[in-house]
């Protein structure tokens, strides 16, 4: 597998899980060391099981994730049952052997080897565990327990079986030759997926070129001539050839019906014997080692991987150093003094901090790419066990936002993808009676917007269902007023908060109960926001809008009283004094001004935020013309103190507990070491 | 490894264990157990935060990190008291939660056995034996030792008074 190595994807996996299991072993051992699962700590541990079951799945490592899978179900048993008996050491022993196996296999597969040993046994064990468990806090009464041994065993066959090839009983076989669409690369893993998605239906597989697993040159082969699959099964022509018409990027697909079992054979011994001669055994080997070493060689050379914690120290010293930077530059002592060798000093470290942080947040942006193409696999996935069908679109993958935030925003992603197949599209026969194409399209877009990013999730499914919602947010008691005054924006955002959940039954996709409310929150964290739109049977759009990053933004101060405030550049049109004849009051004392012939309202900033203030005429202020969308605003302000490089921090935690303050996205230290808010364009609009 | 480890955890426990900082508010006077505390400051500048309840003063600068301030005479529902040169902030640590706690002056660090310390008594008369945990007695005198958690925690019934 030496080829998949170079595959971002499986980059991405490994890390990921490599991460995650750091993070497991962790909470494991904490948790024994205070000798109980707090429930934070079993969440945690679900979590990580369900991610990397998830992950590994996706990668086809199926030993992994269906280890994961059995410690997934062994943690939902504890979080849903609380049980009081537990075997602490053992389920810790457990769980880490579970951890280790998976570590072993990971570095198999970082190797450029394949993942081959067996979890089968640990699972069994795993399993056992579970059942003493359940008997000893008696929870489960005999008949249930006779059911999950019979599970186990059916399991445990499907195993064996996935592994050796048992020779069912052939009805028809098929040659089936697969061209891929030019340029799609990495032909040989492609093949493989195909091979793999038959692997269950069918026997007697064969396939040239053999093997493609080991030798990236087979490519080539592929490329140019197809891939040949000959196998039989006793399932019909229809199906084989649909099944296989999902193969991604596929081009072109021959299928047909072979005659006699012995044309295959023949077939497929003559292609062995003749790559035989053409490469004999010994070459290849060697020809693959060289192959593993160069690969290596050159990985180590290009790239090194630096732990996240310090890539975080080193942005918040680049941070630091650009408030001591300014703390220099704009120092109060130098007031007044004519210094124009230090000016010119002073302009070349300002090049330099730039420039440094540049750098840094360039090796913390990261395309969204591999977030956004997970998704096809679970389309594929979910269209096949839904049998819906789904086209995906992906729309501005080349998008790049920070890293942390990648992280932040995969789960959610993933989520509202589930939601819109599962729940979004329509199941075909209803969609031909609506008139609408018979395959649904999900459509994921990213793309810019001044200082953030936006990601459009839209599905052309029934869209929702507004008298359905406002039903089950009366039930819930999450009405905060009465229904008529809510416009259907209001209504459908409803589902973003806790504790609501339309669907009464938790299906496989949509998780065991986690709701639109962990999605709203994910992205809260990250200072980002959701909004739901939505058009009965026309479909549901989810605008998902974060920031490109976290750390440092171009913001103007501006001074109300004694307080301080930054405004982020990329959010301001323009900043004027206003004249006193431009001013406008209507009759509830809404103040408004006019610019250009346009009006647009003022906010009063210390009126706002009680601040006190000498400056409460407009005449003697400023105005800050704040763009958010297409909406303008005008903010009053005593004056603007200038412009500055920001370094972003989130108010202190114990302070968003108590209440998130409408406006405001975080602070941030002065040069003269004052502290500054930050005002969010977005939230002032929506006072 | 993780012996030693171990070992040295227990001895720097030991060390902090039975330790107060004690500081007044008005006439009476208060403990904390000296493993919440990090440091003490004098009073600096308050940046405020709006809409946040009255005993949370705003946030300050402490050498680069931004931590809240919460004025314990506001919490406690006592009379505001202009901050002047005695004024400290003492910095806690609670649940990795980082604050600054406004007290009038700081005392001491005083050593308290064990026997010193009581249970508060049972029946509370007002509000502030909530964030009472035990009573401290050195001498004739009589320490208010603080439970820094429940300080942190913001009690729903406030809340909802509040809103109502």
């Amino acid at each position: 597998m030496s080829k998949l190595s170079h595959e971002p994807m499986l980059e991405m996996f490994i890390f990921e899980t490599a991460q995650l299991l750091e993070q497991l072993e962790q909470v494991i051992i904490n948790s024994e060391k205070i000798s109980s699962y707090t429930e934070h700590n079993i969440n945690e541990v679900f979590r990580i099981m369900h991610t990397i079951k998830g992950s590994s799945a996706m990668m086809l490592f199926n030993s992994i994730a269906s280890l994961a899978h059995s410690m997934e179900d062994l943690f939902y048993f504890i979080r849903e049952n609380k049980p009081q008996k537990i075997d602490f050491t053992e389920l810790t022993d457990l769980i880490l052997e579970g951890a280790d196996f998976i570590q072993t296999e990971l570095v198999e597969i970082e190797n450029g080897r394949e993942a081959t040993a067996d979890s089968c046994l640990l699972i069994e064990k795993i399993k056992v565990f579970l059942g003493d468990l359940k008997k000893i806090n008696q929870i489960s009464d005999q008949s249930c327990k006779n059911n999950e041994k019979a599970e186990t065993i059916k399991q445990q066959q499907y195993y064996i079986g996935s592994d050796s090839f048992a020779p069912i009983p052939a009805k028809k076989m098929f040659k089936a030759v697969v061209y891929f669409e030019e340029g799609c690369q990495m032909e040989n893993v492609r093949a493989f997926t195909v091979l793999h998605n038959l692997k269950d239906l069918v026997s007697n597989l064969h396939y040239f070129p053999s093997n493609i697993v080991e030798d990236d040159s087979t490519e080539e082969i592929i490329r140019v001539d197809g891939f040949k699959v000959f196998f039989s099964t006793e399932y019909s022509l229809e199906i084989i050839r649909e099944i296989l018409m999902d193969t991604i990027f596929l081009k072109h697909l021959e299928l047909e019906e072979l005659v006699g079992a012995e044309e295959l054979i023949e077939f497929e011994k003559n292609q062995q014997a003749k790559l035989r001669e053409t490469q004999s055994p010994e070459i290849k080997m060697i020809e693959r080692e060289q192959d593993l070493e160069a690969h290596s060689k050159s990985l180590n050379q290009s790239i090194i991987s630096v732990s996240v914690s310090k890539l975080d120290t080193l942005m918040d010293l680049v941070g630091e150093m650009v408030i001591a930077e300014a703390m220099v530059v704009q120092n109060p002592d130098l007031r007044g003094l004519e210094l124009d060798n230090f000016q010119k000093a002073a302009r070349q470290l300002n090049k330099i901090t730039s420039e440094m942080q540049d750098m840094v947040m360039s090796i913390r942006m990261v395309p969204l790419s591999a977030t956004f193409h997970k998704m096809h696999r679970i389309t594929r996935d979910m269209c096949k066990k839904l049998d819906k069908e789904v086209k995906l679109e992906i729309i501005g993958e080349e998008t790049e936002v920070d890293k942390n935030i990648i992280e932040h925003i995969s789960d959610p992603l993933m989520h509202l993808v589930r939601n819109a197949l599962d729940h979004g599209i329509e199941p075909t026969e209803d969609r031909l009676a609506k008139g609408k194409p018979k395959s649904g399209t999900i459509t994921i877009e990213a793309k810019n917007a001044g200082s953030d990013v936006l990601i459009i999730i839209k599905d052309d499914g029934k869209g929702l269902d507004r008298d359905g919602i406002l039903k089950r947010a009366k039930e819930n008691d999450l009405l905060y007023r009465s229904e008529e005054d809510m416009s259907d924006g209001e209504v459908f955002n409803l589902i973003l908060l806790p504790g609501f959940s339309t669907k009464e039954s938790v299906s496989e996709f949509s998780g065991r109960g986690v709701g639109m409310d962990v999605v709203s929150k994910n992205i809260e964290t990250i200072g980002g926001s959701v909004s739901v739109d939505s058009v009965q049977d026309g479909g549901t759009t989810i605008t998902l809008k974060i920031p490109l990053t976290l750390a440092i933004i171009d913001g103007m101060n501006i001074k109300v009283g004694k307080s301080r405030y930054t405004i982020p550049t990329a959010s301001i049109k323009e900043s004027f004094r206003p004249e006193e004849n431009d001013i406008i009051t209507d009759p509830q004392g809404n103040e408004m001004i006019m610019v250009r012939g346009e009006c647009y309202p003022i906010l009063r900033l210390h009126e706002l935020y009680n601040v006190e203030t000498k400056i409460t005429n407009f005449i003697e202020g400023i105005i800050i013309m704040v763009e958010q969308d297409t909406k303008n605003l005008c903010v009053f302000a005593d004056e603007l103190l200038g412009q500055q490089q920001v370094v972003v921090k989130t108010l202190p935690d114990y302070i968003r507990q108590l209440k998130t303050v409408k406006g405001l996205a975080g602070c941030t230290l002065l040069g003269d070491g004052s502290i500054s808010l930050i005002l969010d364009a977005g939230g002032l609009f929506n006072l | 490894m993780a012996e030693l480890k171990e070992n040295i955890m227990e001895v720097e426990e030991d060390t902090q264990k039975g330790r107060y900082l004690t500081f007044s508010l008005g006439k009476e006077s208060y403990g904390i157990e000296i493993k919440y505390v990090t440091e003490i400051i004098g009073i600096q500048e308050i940046t405020e935060i709006p809409e946040l309840p009255e005993y949370v003063k705003g946030i300050i600068n402490l050498r680069g990190k931004i931590i809240p301030v919460m004025d314990v005479r506001l919490r406690f529902k006592k009379e505001e008291k202009e901050y002047n040169d005695r004024t400290c902030v003492i910095v806690i640590d609670v649940k990795d939660v980082s604050i600054g706690l406004i007290v009038d002056t700081v005392a001491e660090v005083l050593t308290i056995p064990e026997e010193g310390i009581v249970e508060p008594p049972g029946v509370s008369k007002g509000f502030s034996n909530r964030y009472i945990k035990n009573i401290g007695k050195v001498g004739n005198d009589v320490k208010l030792i603080l439970d820094c958690e429940k300080l942190l925690t913001e009690d729903e019934m406030e809340d909802l008074n509040s809103a109502l």
